[in-house]
């Protein structure tokens, strides 16, 4: 019952739209999903009867998967519409798409598109729940809730924190869903990448919760997290940074930068990994990596936001 | 046909007056301006009560879209948006398909604006042949043709030795060069104000410096060139600053800005509203900046640094309108707002008096592309608007063929009541 006191929200479109308190309750929430998955049958039976489109514009595996398998533990329906990205410029448009949808009634749309702004085209025009699984870089807020949900897990705490991003912060929606979950929690956030890559004004977002610092020596120095960004090669092109070598010379997480960071440091990466380039194996597969747990967090996490979205419709 | 306009309070920048006149008119032009005309013999009486009358409004910045794309404006329902705004002579800028970089093209859009069109229609000619910005357009022959300007609009004019060239070469026909500043290099792929907004949106940012930057560089052409600088739709604090310091400096240039640009900032896309959240009617180029830049181009119309308000009506169809953010086209309709929308946010704020209001659509246009429009002296040609600066009406529907405005829903004052160009009503609600 407090639950539906307590969540109001109808869409799941970016974690600046959430509260503390919205934010700790999906947290919460997923935590007794998550001992689910400790048993034989890890299924039940909250969403029967209702419908979850997974409509993916980019390519995704761990995402799309983990929505998947978070709605059929609650028994809802999915249906999966998978789009190339090609097709959208000369295909059906996004908006036509959504009305389709509409015609469908489907419960939830969980929405992957390459343009920032897409989930909020679908939800000024389809009744539908929409679930934001990623749009361009704004925001990916699943991903935020799943990294700040291992980080509570393993620190028994996100406040006071030090947390370190490192990339590229200005391409990606999963910085951004870090930065407004992770400061409205209470962490300290390190932006941590070349200029070209810090996005204009970012601290403004939360001033005394965010620093920037180019140098990643100095911002893992007492961190406790770091969360590794994947580089995106076609960036090289556009004159943001010389090359890949001197990125990872500069940004790559390694052996030796780890073993100059606090013993009990979290790596966390939202993953597909470029191993060797962003981050190494050795860092990848130590113990300090909580790397696998995310995945199996998001699927809690995942099934904590159909969970409450849901409960608000009724 | 005569009409005599009674009651009304006329406001004539170009004569300074600021009274209560009755106007008369007759086969075209303005016959009599007398503080009482009583009656004449077969004039249609308009009572125009409470109402201003003042010159028809010359809108230098409009995109009629007529030759290649009328699916989303045309001459017969650009001119007729304008008539609903109060507007009486449109430039219609050369971005057309075919562009108006030719004789041919000027010569159609003037026919067909006799033909269909309701106000006057002024085509600007292009810069450099296809917009292209490589080979001067024939300047010479566009002028002949009937163009009042030339601009490669839409597209800024990247090298700069064409600029120069443009800006010496229409010295001789003292065209005035409408540039669109914008350093193509800074604004790649941008779509809205690069700042925390952007950033927040995860949407790629236009910098201001990106007209900043070009706004110097073609005020330092202009001092190496001459020629007449005409700057259109400036939206930065920097680029008042500058072109109020080169003013200063004696350097022949003008300006315009859009009413969007001291009504908006880049805020109203973040909205507190899901639909203004992504609504790609808050997306033009240049792009909605901060408040301080409001503040400034608020500041630059007050103390004659903006010569003109312009609308950059920027039809474009729903279609188009309703895709992703970064796919939809810049750029946003503005003829039938034009004027309610700086009688609300600048008179009726207290920015301005409504005679240097007017003035931004009147005489400084005309000043500077030599027209013969603009005034209501005696025997001049009767262009005339009459609205109310303080009937409040809501923005609901518009007559232009597209509906791209973030205004609709506001409600505004200055209802415009009667348009009449060359002494024929046009307009009238």
């Amino acid at each position: 019952m407090t639950n539906k006191i307590l969540f109001t929200k109808k869409h799941l479109l970016g974690l600046e739209d959430f509260t503390r308190e919205e934010i700790k309750l999906i947290l919460d929430t997923a935590k007794p999903f998550k001992n689910l998955f400790t048993r034989s049958i890890k299924k039940v039976p909250t969403l029967r009867g209702r419908s979850v489109v997974l409509l993916f514009y980019e390519a995704s595996t761990r995402t799309r998967t983990s929505f998947e398998l978070a709605a059929k533990r609650l028994s809802a329906d999915t249906i999966n519409i998978a789009v190339n990205v090609s097709s959208v410029k000369k295909g059906e448009s996004l908006i036509d798409t959504a009305k389709t949808l509409e015609s469908m009634k489907s419960d939830f749309i969980v929405i992957r598109h390459s343009y920032s702004g897409s989930p909020h085209i679908l939800a000024k025009n389809v009744s539908s729940s929409i679930i934001n699984a990623g749009d361009g870089f704004h925001e990916h807020p699943s991903q935020g809730l799943l990294d700040i949900y291992t980080v509570n897990e393993k620190k028994g705490r996100v406040a006071g924190l030090k947390v370190v991003i490192v990339g590229d912060i200005l391409h990606s929606r999963v910085a951004r869903s870090n930065l407004w979950g992770l400061t409205k929690l209470g962490a300290k956030v390190i932006l941590c990448g070349p200029p070209t890559l810090i996005p204009k004004d970012v601290q403004k977002v939360s001033p005394s919760n965010i620093d920037i610092e180019y140098n990643l020596d100095k911002a893992i120095k007492d961190a406790d997290v770091v969360n590794i960004l994947r580089v995106q090669f076609e960036r090289q092109m556009e004159h943001l940074f010389p090359s890949i070598r001197e990125y990872s010379l500069l940004y790559g997480m390694n052996k030796e930068r780890l073993s100059r960071a606090k013993n009990d440091v979290l790596i966390l990466h939202p993953g597909p990994m470029n191993r060797g380039l962003e981050i190494t194996s050795e860092v990848a597969d130590s113990l300090n990596s909580v790397i696998n747990e995310q995945v199996t967090n998001g699927i809690a996490v995942r099934m904590a936001i159909l969970y409450l979205l849901s409960s608000v419709k009724e | 046909m005569k009409i005599l306009i009674k009651n009304g309070f006329v406001v004539d920048p170009s004569q300074k007056l600021e009274k209560k006149l009755d106007l008369l008119i007759e086969n075209g032009k303005i016959i009599k301006l007398l503080s009482k005309i009583n009656r004449s013999k077969g004039a249609k009486v308009i009572d125009a009560k409470n109402c201003v009358v003042c010159p028809g409004l010359i809108d230098i910045h409009t995109h009629l879209r007529e030759p290649g794309h009328e699916e989303e404006e045309t001459i017969a329902t650009g001119t007729r948006a304008a008539a609903a705004g109060g507007i009486t002579t449109v430039f219609c800028m050369p971005n057309t398909h075919p562009v108006i970089d030719n004789q041919t093209t000027v010569e159609f859009i003037l026919l067909k604006a006799k033909k269909e069109g309701v106000v006057n229609v002024f085509p600007v000619g292009s810069i450099t042949k296809g917009i292209l910005g490589e080979e001067l357009s024939e300047i010479g022959e566009l002028k002949k043709a009937g163009v009042v300007g030339v601009t490669d609009d839409g597209e800024p004019v990247m090298n700069s030795k064409i600029m120069r060239r443009a800006l010496e070469y229409s010295k001789m026909f003292n065209l005035p060069v409408i540039s669109h500043c914008e350093d193509k290099n800074l604004s790649k792929d941008g779509v809205i104000n690069e700042g925390l907004i952007s950033t927040l949106l995860g949407l790629r940012g236009i910098p201001s410096q990106s007209e900043d930057i070009m706004v110097i560089r073609d005020i330092i052409l202009s001092s190496l060139a001459g020629g007449k600088l005409h700057i259109t739709h400036i939206s930065t604090k920097k680029s008042v600053e500058y072109i109020r310091r080169a003013k200063k400096e004696g350097v022949n240039v003008t300006c315009d800005t859009a009413p969007h640009y001291f009504v908006l900032t880049e805020n109203y896309i973040k909205g507190k509203k899901l639909e203004h959240v992504y609504d790609t009617n808050a997306k033009m180029k240049p792009p909605l900046r901060t408040q301080e830049d409001v503040d400034a181009i608020i500041e630059g119309l007050k103390d004659g640094t903006i010569d003109c308000i312009a609308s950059d009506h920027a039809p474009h169809t729903l279609e188009e309108k309703s895709k992703e953010f970064d796919l939809a086209p810049f750029g946003i309709i503005g003829l039938e707002t034009l004027l309610p929308l700086s009688v609300t946010f600048l008179y009726k704020k207290n920015k301005m008096s409504l005679l240097k209001l007017i003035s931004k659509f009147t005489t400084n246009p005309s000043k500077i592309f030599n027209l013969k429009c603009g005034c209501l002296k005696e025997g001049f040609v009767a262009d005339v608007t009459i609205f109310n600066p303080e009937e409040e009406f809501l923005v609901k529907k518009f007559v232009s063929k597209s509906c791209n405005s973030p205004f609709l829903g506001w409600k505004l004052k200055g209802k415009i009541k009667y348009t009449i160009c060359n002494g024929k009503i046009v307009y009238s609600t």
